[in-house]
């Protein structure tokens, strides 16, 4: 993340730029990079992300997924702040037990996406700079997915896309799952290989133009069966 | 009638008539809102061996953290014996090798001779010092003349570095690595453009931006070879469903034709000279 810099101040660090001096201050956040992707189905839900871990312009990690598995019908992507995610992800693991040690019963995706907004607002003024995605199955074991900014706000979607390359793959995914600016086509229901190969697609395309997204892929597919994870190699310059 | 530069002195002291008022429009616009220049984010080296210079570059051009172009030429001519590699701002870089090729261009049909290497390095060395850093151009030089084989590193402020190895741009540290340890001096054409291949290859791996192909330009005294790309990326879009649209998916909502009333009065056919 961008820190924010202020001018003057005699006595302080300066350093120039060739815009002039500019004075850094510490920032608690970076910016890790990575995209995410979810998409619910009739009877299925897919949660993808790439595992490029980038700060800068460098690269940390090739081999760092975003999907992190809560349940047998729920997987979380996260994207941003790698620090918040994963302790975000922690605390909510650990909540997780304890709603199952409590109530003998696991949290449904519609619970989880709840619980997950009080969680994310309770630091309403020193954020999780996280930008979730939730996918999974509802009670009635349709594809459900939740999207959520890094204060807390969420609503169920149909499909969503966050992280880097979100403003890239939202637009595509609204034309070709949503059927968005089109006249005469065929609303054909999304089946899960055709979801599955456009999510590939899409993510090919994001990492032809950002920086931030590449290395390979991560598909978690949720079903009733469980969840089916797939990696599929992408750009790695 | 445009004059070359060199034939008049350039006006003395620093020139910063627009740097006032980029900077109040910088904040009349509220922070982030202003057009970010288009920067190349870039990978450049070049090695001197036996016969000649040997210059590399990645080709990607980067806008923030969206890739603007995927086969962008960072090699650029300024003469046929000198070629400059730029990175940094993309139209600083375009614009000032430009600028200097068409300069050189004009000293030679003055003279009659054929530029030299150090002559396009101290027109470089003069303007970008006369604008303090404000242009974004961070170039490799590289060439054969009649005094021998140079190459030149020419920073944004007006630095110059004489050196048999260099790399520039976001990638350097990952590209100056592979030089480091491979480059010896008098190598053989073949062995030189492989090193400047794995070092631009190493830049184009470590560094977000840089990317997609290599370009490879060899200069000697018989003349320049540019070769474009030198390695083609590996990475093929491999795309499985196909997004073709219908004619008639975008609705057509209102038509207006307008006729061009035209009377052909006289009618005469130029060729082209394409020789």
């Amino acid at each position: 993340m961008l820190s924010t810099h202020t001018f003057g101040d005699p006595g302080k660090m300066k350093d120039y730029h060739y815009t002039g001096p500019a004075e850094h201050r510490f920032s608690p956040y970076a910016f890790n990079g990575g995209t995410v992707l979810a998409v619910a189905g009739e009877d299925f839900a897919i949660v993808a992300s790439d595992t490029r871990l980038s700060e800068g312009y460098s690269i940390h990690s090739r081999d760092s997924p975003k999907c992190y598995k809560l349940t047998d019908t729920t997987v979380i992507g996260c994207s941003g702040f790698h620090g918040d995610c994963l302790t975000l992800t922690k605390i909510i693991d650990a909540r997780l037990k304890m709603y199952k040690h409590s109530n003998n019963k696991t949290m449904t995706s519609g619970a989880i996406a709840a619980m997950l907004s009080t969680i994310l607002y309770g630091r309403r003024f020193f954020p999780y700079y996280v930008y979730n995605i939730i996918g999974g199955l509802d009670e009635e074991g349709k594809g459900a997915v939740y999207s959520f900014d890094p204060v807390g706000s969420y609503q169920r979607d149909t499909y969503k896309a966050g992280g880097s390359a979100s403003a890239m793959l939202q637009p595509l995914l609204d034309n070709q799952i949503g059927f968005k600016n089109m006249e005469g086509v065929q609303h054909v229901p999304l089946t899960k290989d055709k979801a599955v190969q456009l999510v590939k697609d899409v993510f090919i395309s994001a990492a032809e133009r950002d920086v931030y997204t590449g290395d390979a892929l991560r598909i978690c597919v949720v079903t009733k069966e469980g969840i089916d994870e797939q990696t599929v190699p992408l750009r790695k310059d | 009638m445009a004059l070359s530069n060199i034939l008049e002195t350039p006006a003395a002291g620093f020139n910063f008539d627009n740097a006032a008022r980029n900077a109040s429009l910088e904040g009349r616009l509220e922070g982030g809102q202003t057009p970010k220049p288009l920067k190349t984010g870039t990978t450049i080296a070049g090695v001197v061996f036996k016969d000649g210079v040997v210059l590399g570059a990645d080709t990607r051009a980067t806008s923030g953290e969206v890739v603007a172009d995927k086969m962008c030429a960072k090699i650029h001519y300024i003469a046929p014996n000198i070629y400059c590699c730029g990175a940094g701002t993309a139209a600083d870089t375009e614009k000032t090798t430009d600028l200097l090729a068409s300069n050189l261009a004009i000293f030679s049909l003055n003279s009659g001779r054929n530029p030299r290497v150090v002559m396009a390095v101290n027109i470089l060395q003069d303007m970008l010092y006369r604008y303090h850093g404000q242009i974004g151009a961070n170039l490799i030089l590289g060439g054969a003349d009649c005094t021998g084989n140079h190459l030149y590193s020419v920073g944004p402020y007006g630095s110059v570095n004489k050196v048999p190895y260099l790399t520039m741009g976001s990638g350097d540290l990952a590209a100056l690595g592979i030089l480091e340890d491979g480059f010896r001096p008098d190598l053989e054409l073949e062995k030189a453009k492989e090193l400047v291949r794995l070092a631009i290859h190493a830049g184009i791996m470590s560094d977000l931006g840089s990317g997609n192909n290599v370009d490879i330009c060899v200069i000697t005294k018989e003349g320049a070879d540019y070769i474009r790309p030198y390695q083609e990326s590996e990475y093929k879009d491999d795309r499985k469903m196909k997004y073709r649209y219908r004619p008639g998916t975008t609705p057509v909502l209102t038509e207006k034709i307008v006729p061009l009333k035209l009377e052909v009065v006289q009618e005469t056919v130029q060729q082209m000279d394409t020789a």
